[in-house]
């Protein structure tokens, strides 16, 4: 699906919307592909009551761990998906030629892609919560963790998406690139939660999480519009 | 010398395993990357000679015996490429 | 200053400063790290809490040392990359990367197995220890990606992009694994502080330091002159070294 060409004299942030509304509804066309990370997440974490131990103690302990590393390879999977239509039909050569920041277009696709993967991955933290045994506060800790952290993994792993962007083998090359850059926002994500569990006040950590967040925010649109546009000089 | 005897430098108070699985594999891996990267840059180099000499060949090329002068000089000029 | 900046992205120029720089890197080098590391092996005395483990020491601060230090290296290459599109900086990061690999490897290794006889086990998540895991992690997607594409002038600009994200999430990976795990014995080794070990003990450590980043200097101008040459083997002052030295024949 072509865009329509954004002249001028549209704002950046009409463009952003435009953007935004347009991945929205390819996306709503392919619903399977929504639904497929959501159900990666459910099976990974069923995996490890299977593969460890059913043990309430156990999951209780391991649970927030657990459903933070589901949450994160689930993002990772869905990331190959958030450049490669628009850049086989050709849409990414037309967002690159828009007048307005290509920064600003790509936060806005990827601002797309969390409320696609990252926001229904929280929402349904609770029910997978309630089936590793987590206590009310650990969820609902836990799911504040994921609201302010997988808008980080969505933001950090556009870069690599766009790193990777029409290469061969790309979806294990961006894992490869991209896990060791996640690693500091799945550990004060599940910090957090072990601490609320131990009953120490966790406003500290959110707020560092928020400055990650922040951070992310601010920096990687820059990173991922440059490496969108090395990719694409490069087909 | 911070031990008595070579048996006892060999066997550092039973640590001997450890220092010298160590240093040797840093010495093992050390050497691999530096006569690995010494010989892979001479093999280079090697092509590029040949190169040089096949299409020296085709061009007339100034012997340093019984050209002039000048000649010789002339492909001596360092000319700059940037 | 702009002429010698131009001189130096200048593969030609660079290649010779290498060859005359390259024998002095390499025996002053192997001097120092020999020095250092048969003082350290055989004449410092032993440390009065770990014994002789201690002496893993000499090899595996210099290369953890050296092994984050060439990523800020390549770091600041990848600036000049990105800003001035200097070929030089490229090749330099091209060239580096798997040296770097190589000796993240090797302080996890002697780190591992120092940890043998100190903490009693081989692998302990501390977070020096993880921080290097994630570091060879890092050099590992450089490489990667460098090799995943095969257009010369998109990897350079790709790998520099990966490299500034590496660099700016480094001091956020190491921040967040000290607060996982505040286990390990505090930083052996600051230029700026006097150490707390007897002289008999840094000194050799300081040399082998030193070494090791002369044997470096010298890999990396035989690296990059490899690669300086695979890329310009077609020009004239490439095959003009080869005339050079049949007219001095």
């Amino acid at each position: 699906m072509m865009i329509k060409p954004l002249d001028q004299a549209v704002g950046s942030i009409e463009a952003m919307k435009a953007v935004f509304a347009r991945d929205m509804k390819v996306a709503f066309r392919q619903r399977q592909d929504l639904l497929n990370p959501l159900l990666f997440f459910m099976m990974v974490v069923t995996l490890f009551p299977l593969g460890v131990s059913p043990e309430i103690s156990f999951l209780q302990e391991a649970g927030a761990g657990i459903l933070w590393v589901a949450a994160l390879l689930s993002v990772l999977l869905s990331l190959d998906h958030l450049f490669r239509h628009d850049f086989d039909d050709g849409t990414l050569e037309q967002l690159v030629l828009q007048p307005q920041p290509l920064f600003l277009l790509v936060l806005a696709k990827t601002m797309a892609h969390w409320v696609l993967t990252g926001l229904p991955l929280v929402l349904l933290t609770p029910v997978l919560g309630v089936m590793v045994h987590l206590d009310g506060n650990s969820i609902a800790i836990l799911c504040l963790t994921l609201l302010i952290g997988t808008p980080v993994l969505s933001l950090i792993g556009a870069i690599g998406a766009a790193l990777t962007l029409g290469l061969r083998s790309a979806g294990v090359l961006l894992s490869l690139l991209i896990i060791p850059l996640y690693i500091p926002v799945l550990i004060f994500g599940t910090g957090t939660v072990a601490a609320a569990a131990e009953g120490a006040p966790v406003g500290a950590y959110l707020a560092l999480l928020g400055a990650f967040l922040v951070l992310a925010l601010t920096l990687a649109p820059f990173a991922s519009a440059a490496a969108l546009k090395v990719s694409l000089s490069n087909s | 010398m911070a031990f008595d005897s070579f048996g006892a430098f060999l066997a550092m108070e039973g640590h001997g395993p450890y220092v010298w699985a160590s240093y040797g594999v840093f010495f093992v891996l050390m050497a691999v990357l530096m006569v690995g990267s010494y010989r892979r840059r001479n093999a280079v180099l090697q092509s590029c000679r040949q190169h040089a000499g096949s299409r020296s060949s085709r061009a007339p090329k100034p012997d340093s015996d019984t050209a002039p002068a000048t000649a010789a000089s002339f492909t001596r000029v360092d000319v700059s490429q940037d | 200053m702009w002429p010698f900046f131009h001189k130096l992205g200048s593969p030609k120029w660079f290649y010779g400063i290498a060859t005359r720089l390259m024998p002095w890197l390499l025996v002053l080098g192997l001097l120092c790290l020999g020095a250092g590391l048969v003082w350290g092996l055989a004449f410092a005395p032993k440390d009065y809490l770990q014994g002789n483990s201690y002496r893993i020491i000499f090899i595996h601060v210099p290369s953890a040392f050296l092994a984050q230090s060439i990523y800020i290296m390549m770091a600041s290459a990848a600036v000049v990359t990105l800003v001035w599109r200097m070929k030089l900086a490229d090749v330099f990061v091209k060239a580096t990367a798997p040296v770097g690999l190589v000796l993240t490897f090797i302080s996890l290794f002697t780190g591992a197995v120092w940890g043998k006889p100190t903490w009693g086990t081989w692998w302990i998540w501390d977070a020096r220890l993880t921080s290097m895991l994630i570091l060879l992690f890092l050099y590992g997607g450089v490489i990667a990606l460098d090799r995943a594409i095969n257009d010369e002038k998109s990897a350079a600009r790709a790998v520099a992009i990966l490299v500034l994200v590496g660099v700016v999430n480094i001091p956020i990976i190491k921040y967040s694994v000290d607060w996982w795990n505040t286990l390990h014995q505090p930083a052996t080794f600051k230029l700026t502080e006097k150490p707390s070990m007897p002289a008999e003990m840094w000194v050799p450590l300081l040399l082998s330091v030193i070494g090791l980043y002369l044997l470096f200097g010298w890999l990396a101008c035989l690296r990059m002159q490899t690669e300086i040459l695979i890329r310009e083997q077609r020009t004239r002052w490439v095959q003009d070294l080869f005339h050079v030295n049949e007219g001095v024949r």
